[in-house]
């Protein structure tokens, strides 16, 4: 008796979740349907988790005072693990199976540049949050970004080494994608600056200790300052081995290591470091007649507030992806995907995190290179370079 | 002479983690012809652990005492609830039972924990101590030393105890350690415990130089059965001189030939030594003879 009645009631259960998920899908049937695959997990996690914790917080926002056109937001996130593979099954599903009508992800390069085909095929656009000048270079009609580029830090940190005088350089870069990327488009634009690099020196993305290259880099004769193209951990051990065997000369890093994150594990090492990153760094220092002021500092306290967790770019070109395609939907007037493609590529005048955008059909980034502000790490803290030194 | 010495610096701080790691391997499939995979996760709990507790107010030798405890509780349960069960099967399905185990112990990791990279405050202090024109971080002795250490209690126990004469017996020849009643599964047991604590040690001693978060096992264990399969497989003096010369060998051809290739020129040196001697620098010489 017992056990038909434990058979009956798991019936029942089942079919109360088949009713339930059904009524659920249909009253999420007027939602426009945003789709992402980030890296929450896997080595790009810092990256995309606050990415991922971005986007959910302003959806929910967004969606709390009323939605967009009337209709509700409905976000789709898949974590890729930073595996272009993944990211690329998880595009497919997007696409095919979720019908997402614009896509706002893609932690990595790898990840975005598997992905990109599919919405380009699918034509549904896809605003990636990677790095790489790659994904908007040359232009595709379907792909936007808003990270800056890495050939923009390259620019902002050569600008700075030659008003400080330095021509001639050493370098030490990540073999992992974005420290490769980075390291070929700085030697792309370095020459533009009447900068040498006289010793160019590698190591891997999980290696554990940098000072065989630091020492040649040491060792050679006439070098002015140090460039570390690279993110994660990687760094972070550059920094510290650098101090370690006592090279006196300025160490520049990336944008790809702009997170406090990065100077808790360097430590008193990473004092003096300066590197090029988004305003949203150092939202508190910008005077107040600045555009990204009230945009960055509302952002900051939101994000922060929510999560109990410090503020990192990263999350920063979420919010500005997310926008400027909210934005693009509320100008047309339609959540059409061509539609939306369209008024993304007329987004003018943008005020995010990462800078002020204006997209053309050549531009599909928008930023200039005032986007970035160069900061140097004192007392454990960004501070803002200012411009005349 | 001053880059050779900071080269070897820092090849011998990172073989000496390599060594470790090797160590480990050894002692695991010296007792149970298991390669363990998972030898790379309990350098990650150890650090992990450890940095964890110290952040929760726990004084250092305490939670480090922790983490080695934490480390031992998971090789002994990984013994127990994946080996033991599936002993009848061959030694690659146990090997592969072993990469899942490291999956999984990584991904409660990441979840438990966090993904993010930690550091340690180094034990005596951040000033690199200058040695004829090159440097070395105090926390590099104490790696280096550490390890030395290990070895060395490790050799006393093997050799100078009833319970690690009972340990090599098993090694030698599991059935006839059976027969002369020594109990084996315990011995089994015991050395994946071993295993444990010696890798989470690693992982102590190595976090304030190399960070950590929950994915360093992979790489670890990767090296250091390179490192051991150079040694020769099976032979505990063998894995730490496979170790050590892996680290070195990274360090020098980074330095002296190509940082792009540094990983290359080691795992090519280590080809070679396999091609000419498959069993290892210091493998156990096969006696089998027809």
């Amino acid at each position: 008796m017992t056990k038909l009645y434990r058979t009956l009631s798991f019936l029942l259960a089942v079919t109360a979740c088949f009713v339930w998920a059904l009524m659920g899908s249909n009253a999420l049937a007027q939602t426009i349907k945003i789709g992402s695959s980030l890296s929450v997990t896997g080595p790009a996690s810092f990256l995309g988790a606050p990415e991922e914790k971005t986007l959910r917080l302003y959806v929910d926002k967004i969606n709390a005072s009323g939605g967009v056109l009337g209709r509700k937001l409905q976000l789709i996130v898949y974590d890729d693990g930073g595996d272009p593979n993944k990211a690329r099954t998880n595009a497919t599903r997007l696409v095919e199976q979720d019908k997402v009508v614009v896509m706002v992800g893609g932690t990595t390069t790898g990840a975005t540049l598997a992905m990109m085909p599919i919405f380009e095929d699918a034509q549904i656009p896809f605003v990636s949050l990677a790095g790489a000048i790659e994904i908007i270079d040359p232009v595709q009609k379907y792909i936007f970004k808003t990270p800056h580029t890495d050939r923009m830090a390259c620019e902002k940190i050569f600008q700075d080494m030659k008003s400080r005088g330095f021509t001639k350089i050493g370098m030490i870069a990540g073999t992992d994608a974005f420290g490769k990327s980075m390291h070929d488009q700085c030697l792309k634009v370095v020459g533009n600056y009447g900068i040498t690099v006289l010793v160019d020196e590698s190591y891997g993305a999980q290696d554990s200790d940098m000072t065989p290259q630091l020492t040649n880099i040491k060792n050679t004769a006439g070098i002015q300052a140090v460039i570390n193209p690279g993110f994660g951990q990687g760094p972070a051990i550059v920094t510290r081995n650098y101090r370690q065997i006592g090279i006196s000369v300025p160490l520049y890093e990336s944008h790809g290591v702009a997170s406090k994150s990065y100077i808790d594990l360097a430590g008193p090492a990473a004092e003096g470091v300066r590197l090029p990153a988004a305003a949203l760094l150092v939202a508190n220092q910008l005077p107040d007649n600045d555009p990204q002021k009230k945009v960055v500092v509302a952002y900051k306290t939101t994000y922060e507030k929510a999560t109990g967790e410090p503020v990192s770019t990263f999350g920063g070109h979420a919010y500005d992806g997310l926008n400027i395609v909210v934005a693009a939907i509320r100008r047309g007037g339609s959540a059409d995907p061509k539609k939306i493609r369209d008024e993304i590529e007329k987004t003018s005048h943008f005020i995010g995190t990462g800078g002020i955008v204006n997209m053309s059909p050549t531009d599909h980034l928008g930023l200039s290179l005032a986007a970035f502000r160069m900061l140097e790490i004192k007392n454990g803290d960004w501070v803002l370079v200012t411009a005349t030194n | 002479m001053a880059a050779f010495l900071q080269f070897a610096f820092s090849g011998l701080t990172v073989g000496a983690v390599y060594a470790l790691v090797a160590l480990g391997f050894t002692l695991i499939y010296n007792a149970s012809d298991v390669v363990n995979f998972a030898q790379g996760e309990f350098v990650m709990l150890g650090g992990m652990v450890t940095v964890v507790m110290l952040a929760a107010g726990v004084p250092l030798p305490l939670a480090a005492l922790i983490a080695i405890a934490v480390a031992v509780g998971v090789g002994i349960a990984l013994h127990r609830l994946a080996i033991e069960p599936a002993r009848d099967a061959s030694p690659v399905a146990l090997i592969i039972i072993t990469i899942g185990a490291s999956i999984l112990i990584r991904g409660v990791a990441s979840i438990v924990f966090d993904k993010q990279f930690h550091k340690l405050p180094a034990f005596s202090g951040d000033a690199p101590i200058a040695v004829l024109g090159a440097t070395i971080l105090p926390q590099s002795l104490w790696v280096m030393g550490g390890t030395a250490a290990i070895v060395v209690l490790l050799y006393v126990f093997l050799e100078r105890t009833i319970l690690g004469k009972a340990v090599l017996a098993t090694a030698a020849n599991r059935l006839a350690a059976h027969l002369v009643g020594i109990d084996t599964k315990l011995i089994v047991t015991l050395s994946f415990g071993i295993s444990a604590a010696i890798g989470a040690v690693a992982g102590i001693l190595v976090t304030p130089i190399t960070l950590t978060n929950y994915n360093i096992g992979t790489l670890l264990a990767l090296k250091g059965f390179a490192g051991g399969m150079l040694g020769g497989m099976g032979n505990p003096l063998g894995a730490v001189l496979g170790g050590l010369l892996l680290g070195l060998m990274e360090a020098f051809g980074a330095g002296y030939i190509s940082s792009t290739y540094k990983d290359g020129i080691a795992f090519i040196v280590i080809l070679v030594v396999l091609f000419v001697s498959p069993r290892g620098l210091l493998g156990r010489r096969s006696v089998e003879r027809v």
